[in-house]
């Protein structure tokens, strides 16, 4: 359990990391947290000639509110953000998440931005940043562009980051009066992938439910306010919508029955705490 | 800490009392010494293993060239060094199964070594391992018992003529007639699943050749049995007294699991010899899960004859171990360390059983806490709670009427284990009054009233300890014993020396692994001197050349406090004897009248005349002249002890197989979660008499640790495997090993029976819990479902998902459209990673042109995402160089492709396979072309099949990176043949393939 070997170049400003990711080119991938870029280096499942650590780049250390986002920078751990004193007023739905995500550990080296590149369909935080309608601003040679989360998602362990561009940060649309939150989450033990997540957000206009988990990346589909027999049958319809598979950890109908039941779990979560 | 630790250090006695731990001062502050902490000598080079990534295949040769000429690689061991310089491991069992430290003509299980590359440190080796070159012709795996079984099952071992490489039945009293007078007959089948213990340090061995010697060090933390000392030096060749082997002072955690160091420790002796140099091998976490043991699986089919009142007559057992791929020293062990005890604590006069033993392609098993007795007591106390339902008696009330009675200890079980004490009643009253049961069902009834599913389990199990090292031997008929000549006893062994200035060492030989050893070993010696613990060094390290040691050392069969400490408790009596002679000379009193305690020797009539021990004690070393006449001079014992009553098997296979047997008693309350199949302990008391406790708190640890391992195996934790014989359970995300946010605090009550066999009347108490817990919360959840379910044979482990099928309800329909999902995986009913996928997709050109594409080599090499050459083999036959991929995750597989079954344009099947570094692929698919107005659909149905190191490190993944990869194949191809830009196609086929989701 020892890595090939690689280049380790630390940058100290994202204008050296993307001049590095443009010179090494495609052998090169981006260092942040590391939470799972190294157990898959040390597993020799990932094989890059090189690794570009940003985790010093002062431009990517950002964790502040912008034009009425909360904008989270490349360098921040998750850890910063849980610690955050006004994330339950800023941002609820992700300081519910957080504190699902592995183990303190492993969030206080991991980064925000880390787990939205990586993309595991079963992680929390592409989950909320889809849920919450948030976008990732990327940076590469031809500038800046900003992504919506729904639309960066593109696939399993993919995204619409092109292979010269590093996600610079990550946007969290900071809540609005009226809007109700809850997340809710189902995994083998505490810290392991989620076997189903759902994340809710609820407005006078309706319900957005963001699943995690069960599809091949975050989905998220927006339900008026439903409740009842007709909330159950919305929630079917949308068990039976996300493909599910099997794996050695759940079956595809037991997938569906918990995306059910938390579904209606975390839909009625924001109902009571609207009371 | 124990909430009882008593902090007094001069009060004695000492033993019985909850000491701080000697041991906890250097773990606590980064000082132990640990064998990869361990100083090695100059020179000492790394060992990687290269490990076999299919089940089973015949191994057609090695290419170490690559890895040899690479720069720091000093040393390729293969089989044929093997070969050369040692011989096939033995086993209790003699049958033609060749078990070598290195595959050499075939690899029978994932993850078995195939060669080993030392360098100049682990990862130059690592990099070594990927460039030696293996080829292999895989042969069909066989994955269960009952493919084992089956007549046309392939062969593991032709030599054997079948799977099955030990057979045994047994009858004792009349349980023919017992069956034929019951009232009722209660059957149950039982499987026990692959699990470990998980210890959190892996395998270490450093080791040296040392030619001018002809002779082997080796330093590791190989925990024992000892016993596997000359098995080891027998492989290697060498006279036991030229394998010297250490062991460090402290390991991490063993839990049985380091008994498999010991053919590793062979073969890295082989690799120093190769490299000329001491090699160092610290195992990784992979390859522990992978490849390092298991706890023997078994299927089993138990019933019961059971008389009207609920006595059971009699007990029929028939049991199926798998042991993996090669039958492991000291396997069949799993069977016959509980055989004498298979009545559990129950009185039953009558029992047949059959054993028999199968190997099948997975790892092979070996020593895991609780060894052999988890397996039984979920069958058996399974059945108990199984009769009391069908009795409509109380579960508790059943097992009183069928308990061992007081007054009958010690008991001769009908298979031939001398329970030697206790009181069962008493105990299982303890526990009754703990758990408060009288409250707790009529919980249970007010939560059932709610609609809600909560169960109470009950298991009440006899604990063995200090096995009798004969009982292997019970594999063999009588006949064959007779030949091969009686073995029995176990044997223990401590060293207590004093020193000039009167300090106390003690040596044991007991490798402990964090639980406490020195610690009782003080005040075992503390209270026989009259000093305080701090007072006593204990040397735990040992080394077979210096330290006294016998066949039975080490560290299992909770053989600690009855046999070692009682070791330790001899060597100190005898040394105080000669102690005592000396005073009594210079008091001028009896020896029977000296006295020890407070640091002082004095005559019982003349406290006043008391003289310091060390004043004392160095007369023996620095006067001579002045001891009894006839004394030997210096202080230092060493005692040798074995249990009495641990004779050999006798000739109608009776057999008494541990020295003491301990009682636990457990109640579980559970509910599960309609919503997600989690069970949850609501409630869990464990009532224990492990005879005489020598301190309390390690006593209470052993029982948590023992807990938090038996609700892994009852409700987390097991090694999945494919039907393709990959192994899927390589990382602790796959093999759920539960932590502190999901193991309850049990109530833990003691009774002490003490034991008449053992010095101190100690007890084993290590291994309980792994043997009632699984079986108690096995019981819980059975009679949770109960009211809605009826009987239901559970199996291990509880999982959500398991729970989940078990309590399904009937699922909602999927709406209009819906249920036609293109995408069915998994669902492997033998709980494999065969990955099924069918589906369609459109591509905007006429079939000829795809078909076209197919068939022509350069068009295709250009399909293919990530092919780097396409060579062509033979007619629609190619050699692929491909790099494949998802997100970072991403090797380089050197790929057959066969294109047959050619009916232009309409259909074709494609099949490839490849491997690489990271493990082996297999697909068969067929595709089928379908003309439309827009061009083509091309249907496909695949299946596929992944092994290796992918499979053990990303089972979660691996149906999504299937797809994945199909995508990519055919939207490539779609691509190929029209010649589209790919985006708006790719949309498409992600809508067809289900994968867009719900906007």
């Amino acid at each position: 359990m020892k890595p090939p070997r690689f280049d380790l170049l630390v940058a100290s400003s994202t204008d050296e990391a993307l001049e590095a990711l443009r010179t090494r080119g495609d052998g090169a991938t981006i260092l942040a947290g590391g939470q799972s870029l190294m157990p898959m280096l040390n597993m020799r499942l990932a094989r890059p000639a090189a690794l570009i650590d940003i985790t010093r780049c002062a431009d990517l250390r950002g964790l502040r509110v912008e034009r009425g986002d909360l904008v989270v920078g490349a360098a921040v751990t998750q850890m910063a953000v849980e610690r955050r004193a006004d994330l339950f007023r800023e941002v609820p739905l992700l300081a519910q998440a957080l504190p699902w995500i592995a183990h303190q550990q492993i969030r206080s080296r991991g980064t925000v931005c880390g787990s939205i590149a990586h993309a595991d369909p079963a992680a929390e935080l592409p989950l909320v940043l889809a849920t919450v309608g948030g976008r990732v601003t990327l940076r590469g040679p031809r500038g800046r562009r900003e992504v919506e989360a729904e639309q960066f998602f593109t696939g399993m362990l993919r995204t619409a980051r092109a292979a010269d561009e590093i996600v610079e940060d990550v946007r969290f649309p900071l809540a609005k009066a009226g809007e109700r939150f809850a997340f809710v989450e189902f995994a083998n033990r505490h810290g392991d992938f989620a076997l189903v997540a759902v994340a809710v957000r609820r407005d006078a206009q309706g319900l957005v439910i963001g699943i995690g988990g069960v599809a091949d990346r975050p989905v998220v589909s927006r339900l008026p306010l439903l409740e009842g027999s007709a909330l159950d049958e919305a929630l079917n319809e949308l068990a039976w919508s996300l493909g599910a598979g099997d794996d050695p950890h759940m079956s595809a109908p037991g997938r569906r029955h918990l995306v059910r039941r938390l579904g209606r779990q975390a839909v009625l979560a924001t109902v009571q705490e609207h009371q | 800490m124990h909430r009882d630790v008593d902090l007094s250090r001069a009060q004695a006695p000492h033993v019985g009392r909850a000491r701080e731990r000697l041991e906890d001062a250097a773990l606590l502050t980064g000082r132990g010494q640990y064998a990869d902490d361990l100083g090695v000598k100059p020179g000492t080079l790394h060992a990687a293993i290269v490990r076999s990534q299919h089940a089973h295949a015949e191994l057609r040769g090695i290419d170490i060239a690559r890895a040899i000429g690479m720069p720091g690689v000093r040393a390729v061991l293969t089989g044929e060094d093997v070969k050369r310089w040692s011989q096939p491991f033995v086993a209790g069992v003699k049958a033609p199964v060749h078990y070598w430290a290195l595959a050499t003509d075939r690899v029978r299980y994932v993850g078995e070594p195939v060669a080993v590359v030392v360098a100049e440190d682990r990862y130059l080796a690592e990099d070594a391992v990927d460039l030696v070159q293996v080829e292999y012709a895989p042969l069909l795996p066989v994955t269960s018992i009952d493919d084992a079984l089956a007549a046309d099952a392939p062969l593991l071992h032709p030599e054997v003529g079948s799977n099955v490489v030990s057979e045994r039945s047994f009858r004792y009293g009349d349980p023919e007639a017992a069956f034929a007078q019951a009232a009722h007959v209660v059957r149950l089948s039982a499987s026990y699943p692959r699990n470990s213990c998980t210890p959190i340090e892996c395998g270490v061995v450093i080791a040296e050749w040392l030619p001018a010697d002809g002779t082997y060090e080796v330093t590791s933390n190989f925990m024992g049995p000892f016993s596997l000392h000359a098995v080891m030096a027998l492989a290697l060749q060498v006279p036991g007294n030229k394998l010297r082997h250490r062991v460090p002072r402290d390991s991490g955690g063993s839990f049985g699991v380091k008994q498999s160091v010991f053919p590793i420790a062979v073969l890295m002796c082989l690799a120093s010899r190769k490299a000329g140099a001491p090699v160092k091998w610290v195992e990784d976490r992979v390859e522990h899960l992978t490849a390092a043991t298991s706890a023997t699986a078994r299927a089993t089919e138990i019933e019961a004859a059971v008389d009207a009142n609920g006595r059971i007559l009699a007990l029929r057992y028939d049991q199926v171990d798998e042991v993996g791929a090669y039958l492991r020293a000291p396997e069949p062990a799993t069977f016959y360390r509980m055989h004498g005890a298979l009545t559990g604590a129950y009185d039953i006069p009558n029992l047949a059983v059959r054993n028999r033993v199968v190997v099948l392609n997975k790892t092979p098993t070996g020593l895991v806490r609780g060894f052999g007795g988890p397996q039984v007591y979920f069958a058996l106390e399974r059945l108990v709670d199984r009769i009391a339902a069908t009795l409509g008696i109380d579960p508790v009330e059943l097992r009183r009427r069928n308990f061992v009675r007081r007054e009958q200890f010690p008991y001769r079980a009908a298979a031939g284990a001398l329970l030697d004490s206790g009181d069962y009643h008493a105990v299982t009253d303890d526990a009754v009054q703990a758990a408060a049961l009288d409250a707790l069902r009529a919980k249970q009834a007010q939560v059932r009233a709610e609609g809600r599913l909560y169960g109470i389990g009950y298991a009440a199990i006899v604990e063995p300890s200090i096995s009798n090292m004969g009982y292997i031997t019970t594999a063999l008929t009588p006949a064959q014993r007779a030949k091969a000549g009686p073995k029995n006893g176990a044997i223990a062994a401590a060293t207590v020396a004093i020193d000039l200035l009167g300090g106390v060492t003690v040596t044991i030989a007991s490798a402990p692994a964090g639980q406490g050893h020195m610690t009782v070993a003080a005040q075992v010696v503390a209270d026989a001197f009259g000093l305080v613990p701090d007072d006593v060094v204990v040397n735990v390290e040992f080394d077979t050349q210096k330290d006294a040691w016998s066949v039975a050392a080490g560290n299992y069969s909770s053989r600690f406090a009855g046999a070692v400490a009682g070791s330790i408790h001899l060597a100190a009596l005898r040394l105080r004897e000669k102690i005592a002679k000396i005073a009594a000379q210079q008091f001028g009193c009896d020896a029977a009248a000296v006295r020890f305690a407070s640091g002082k020797v004095f005559p019982a009539h003349a406290p006043d005349k008391a003289q310091p021990f060390a004043r004392l004690a160095g007369l023996a070393h620095w006067s001579p002249a002045l001891l009894p006449k006839g004394m030997e001079p210096a202080l230092r014992e060493t005692a040798f002890f074995s249990p009495e009553p641990l004779a050999a098997p006798d000739e109608a296979d009776r057999v008494n197989t541990s020295a003491a047997y301990g009682f636990v008693f457990d109640i579980a309350g559970v509910e599960i979660d309609r919503d997600t199949g989690r069970v949850r302990i609501d409630r869990y008391v464990t009532a224990h008499d492990a005879g005489t406790i020598l301190n309390p708190a390690l006593v209470d640890g052993q029982i948590r640790g023992a807990f938090a391992q038996g609700v892994g195996a009852a409700l987390y934790e097991e090694f999945r495997y494919g039907a393709d014989g990959s192994f899927q359970s390589g990382t602790l995300a796959d093999y759920a090993v539960p932590t502190a946010a999901e193991i309850p605090n049990p109530v833990i009550v003691h009774r002490q029976t003490p034991s008449p066999f053992t010095p101190l009347g100690a007890k084993g108490v290590g291994e309980g819990n792994n043997m009632s817990t699984p079986a108690a919360i096995a019981n819980a959840v059975a009679d949770a479902l109960r009211p809605v379910h009826g009987e239901v044979d559970v199996v291990l482990p509880l999982t959500p998902a398991r729970v989940l099928g078990l309590i399904a309800e009937a699922e909602p329909n999927a709406p209009a459209g819906l249920k036609a999902a293109t995408t069915v995986a998994g669902g492997n009913p033998k709980g494999g990673v065969a990955i099924r996928a069918s589906g369609s997709v459109d591509i905007a050109a006429p079939p000829e042109r795809v078909f076209a594409v197919l068939l022509d080599p350069a068009a295709l090499a250009r399909v293919i995402p990530g092919c780097h050459a396409l060579e062509s083999v033979g007619p629609n036959r190619y050699r692929a160089d491909v790099t494949v991929g998802i997100g970072l995750v991403r090797a380089r597989y050197v790929a057959s492709i066969a294109l047959s079954e050619i009916d232009a344009p309409t259909s074709l099947r494609l099949t490839g396979g490849g491997s690489s570094s990271l493990g082996t692929g297999s697909g068969d698919g067929r595709l089928q072309l379908e003309r439309t107005a827009e061009g083509t659909r091309l249907h496909y149905d695949y299946e596929a099949q992944v092994g290796g190191k992918v499979a053990a490190v990303g089972s979660r993944m691996l149906e999504g990176a299937a797809k994945v990869l199909l995508n990519d194949l055919f939207a490539s191809l779609g691509r190929q043949a029209s010649g589209q830009a790919p985006l708006p196609l790719w949309k498409k086929l992600l809508r067809w393939l289900g994968l867009e989701g719900a906007r």
